[in-house]
């Protein structure tokens, strides 16, 4: 069992050295790096990461160079997970052989996906993975569109959102359909932790993520990266944003432990109306028209259900 | 917990499958990710059933596709390892993305493919259309005749695959039930000889080596792929070629078996010959030693070596023979069959005067006889008579109907 990093101040914490390394390609404001910084540095073990096709994977080993002080590896678009789970299964068997090379160390195997790669191409294979428990982390980075490819919908694109795929028009609110509950599905594996994490709310990102590698099986981690390209908003208001997905509970912050128990990690002070978080982002601009302003309010009427149902879920403790 | 070593007979009665999962064990995989399928399953099942008795300590990572079975593949290889896996036909086809990405990333893996028609129509029997859809993965592939050889060529194609100047990943091929499930004595070799022969694997490049992180897996575009591709390409027909022939000249050495890239059957005067892959090879050699005794003088070419086709040994197998049949067992899909198009292409720009024609047959199982290789024989020996081709150069064999050719 490795020890925990002790973490006092986001000072601290930032400082740490770095394994993902901030030359990069990624959009200045993207939340990628800022997720997997801090995924990164919740640990001093040492890595195995993967990571799907995607903007995360295009922006960081582009050949001759590389983004990873730690053991990389990409294959495709649907297969992070699996790409990880088979190095997994090669440390149990040279472990059990005897031929690990520094047989003392403790490494955490971590795969990351867009919501792409994770809610659509690569379900089944996250699925395999989670259901023969692995002993993996898989973060999605969720912004909720197909972002390298220039801002398709996905499955995890939201209700009224405008993306390429879905354009909002004269006769067209955007995207139709409700996002996916990936994080409902996952825990229906009944894996050992499932949790939703943001950015901004970093030390309950790290507790997570730290008992995510203290746990002992598959982990699945739905992380919320808000993508200034697709949603439209400036660069700076990167964490601001994410204030508000969180704040607005649009991105509720809680965990599943076994499938079952659900805690909620973080209730906002204030609660930000939706509207607001729809407001900052050019993605919904076309829903502040008159003919669309109720789907704004079903907007909220559905975030409050999905509250409520959370509240629930945790009193009920089933 | 050590595992245990088994006790094996000189000579078991095994069939294709067995063979091979038995070569898996006795190279001591550290682990296996895989998917059934239709006939290439019992070589998985083999192998988890030597986990479940405590013959193997690798791991078994029974996965839920065959893309899931070699992209585990791929992550196993990549932190440093020995590893393998079985498909066959629309698991090869679900696969075949990966196929790439494991000889793009220079992974040693052994893959057996048991080969099995491709659909529409569904068929589960054998036929090499699956082979042939992996043609230009990047891949070694061999080619297996029977039981025996599907149980050498596991451990030669660790051997070739894991080199360090290869690093390819390679293929096993043999057919679908006619080698897969058909019984033969095959000789073996004890635990400790054969383990011996592969050799502990040598990791490079290892994810699990934490003291030199490795990034796999890489984006190229036109400023470097070209580069990549084509020292993948050129290392595969330059380097490839002399390590196989080593492998088979130290495994020659150790059991007294001897394997060539192209495997000639009384080819040093023969006037007509057929070229094919497979049980087919068996079956042309009888009838080829038949053909003797009738005064044409027959020879059979065995195609050990799909990938890197050994271009130089068939020219020089071929050079001076009349006419040649070339069996391809897939629908081209184009003008010709694949073998057809690598002999013309091995034997073009020489003083070679053969005639060539090309035979596609045996589709989704079907049978060719004795019969049908008599019939095909003297059609040669009436092209070589008559110094040009008296049919249509392509044909099928043994199909119902009207007679189907063109060209």
């Amino acid at each position: 069992m490795s020890e925990m990093k002790k973490i006092k101040n986001l000072k601290e914490f930032s400082t740490s050295a770095d394994r993902f390394e901030g030359a990069n390609l990624l959009c200045p404001g993207c939340a990628h790096s800022i997720i997997v910084r801090e995924v990164l540095n919740a640990t001093n073990d040492d890595l195995v990461l993967a990571a799907s096709t995607g903007c995360l994977e295009v922006c960081t080993a582009v050949y001759p160079y590389t983004s990873w002080d730690a053991s990389w590896i990409h294959i495709g678009f649907e297969n992070g997970s699996t790409a990880v789970a088979g190095a997994e299964a090669m440390y149990k068997a040279l472990k059990t052989k005897g031929r690990l090379k520094q047989p003392d160390r403790n490494p955490k195997f971590v795969a990351f996906g867009g919501d792409g790669a994770s809610y659509d191409i690569g379900f089944q294979w996250i699925s395999g993975c989670m259901e023969r428990n692995h002993d993996m982390m898989y973060v999605v980075l969720d912004n909720e569109v197909y972002a390298n490819t220039g801002g398709q919908r996905s499955s995890s694109t939201p209700i009224g959102a405008s993306a390429t795929t879905t354009p909002a028009g004269s006769i067209s609110y955007g995207e139709t359909k409700n996002k996916k509950d990936m994080m409902g599905i996952m825990a229906a594996h009944h894996i050992p932790y499932a949790a939703q994490v943001a950015p901004n709310k970093w030390k309950d990102m790290v507790k997570k993520i730290q008992k995510g590698f203290a746990t002992e099986g598959a982990v699945f981690i739905n992380a919320v990266s808000p993508c200034t390209t697709e949603w439209k908003f400036d660069p700076k208001d990167t964490m601001h944003l994410t204030d508000l997905a969180t704040d607005s509970l649009v991105f509720p912050l809680y965990e599943i432990i076994d499938g079952h128990e659900l805690n909620i990690t973080y209730r906002p002070k204030n609660v930000v109306p939706v509207e607001e978080y729809l407001a900052a982002q050019g993605r919904f601009k076309h829903l502040f028209k008159d003919e669309y302003k109720y789907l704004i309010k079903e907007w909220q009427e559905r975030v409050d259900a999905n509250w409520a149902y959370l509240n629930r879920r945790e009193e009920a403790r089933v | 917990m050590a595992f245990d070593k088994m006790e094996l007979r000189d000579i078991e009665v095994w069939d294709g499958n067995f063979a091979a999962a038995q070569a898996l064990r006795q190279c001591q995989v550290d682990v296996v990710s895989a998917y059934p399928i239709t006939p290439s399953t019992p070589i998985v099942e083999g192998y988890a059933k030597f986990k479940s008795d405590n013959y193997v300590e690798g791991e078994f990572v029974m996965v839920e596709s065959e893309h899931a079975a070699m992209s585990g593949c791929i992550g196993a290889a990549a932190a440093g390892g020995r590893v393998a896996t079985a498909t066959s036909s629309q698991g090869l086809a679900l696969m075949s993305e990966t196929l790439y990405q494991a000889s793009g990333m220079r992974l040693p893996i052994v893959l057996n493919i048991v080969n099995r028609a491709l659909a529409a129509p569904l068929n589960v029997n054998g036929d090499h259309s699956d082979m042939y859809m992996v043609r230009d993965s990047g891949w070694i592939q061999f080619d297996a005749f029977c039981p025996q050889e599907a149980y050498d060529l596991n451990f030669i194609a660790f051997k070739v695959a894991e080199d360090h100047d290869v690093r390819t990943p390679a293929i096993v091929n043999q057919d679908g039930f006619m080698t897969s499930h058909t019984a033969q004595g095959v000789h073996t070799m004890d635990d400790d000889t054969a383990f011996g022969f592969v050799g502990e694997y040598k990791p490079m490049n290892d994810m699990l080596d934490f003291e030199h992180p490795v990034t796999h897996g890489v984006q190229t575009e036109e400023d470097w792929h070209f580069e990549h591709k084509a020292r993948q390409h050129n290392d595969m027909m330059t380097v490839v070629p002399a390590k196989i022939d080593a492998a088979f000249a130290e495994f020659e050495k150790l059991t007294g078996r001897k394997y060539n890239q192209v495997e000639q059957y009384d080819m040093d005067d023969a006037d007509v010959a057929v070229v094919c892959m497979g049980t087919s090879v068996e079956t042309a050699r009888e009838v080829a030693k038949e053909m003797r005794e009738k005064g044409i003088k027959a020879g059979v070419v065995g195609i050990r070596v799909f990938r890197p086709f050994p271009f130089m040994a068939i020219a020089d197998a071929l050079k001076d023979v009349k006419a040649v049949a070339a069996l391809d067992r897939s629908a081209p899909g184009g003008t010709a069959g694949a073998l057809f198009n690598e002999i013309a292409g091995s034997l073009f720009n020489t003083d070679s005067k053969m005639l060539l024609s090309g035979y596609i047959y045996g589709l989704g199982g079907r049978d060719l006889t004795k019969k049908h290789l008599v019939d095909l024989y003297t059609e040669l020996q009436a092209n070589a008579d008559a110094g040009k081709l008296l049919t249509k150069q392509q044909q099928y064999i043994g199909v119902r109907g009207p007679k189907l050719a063109y060209l």
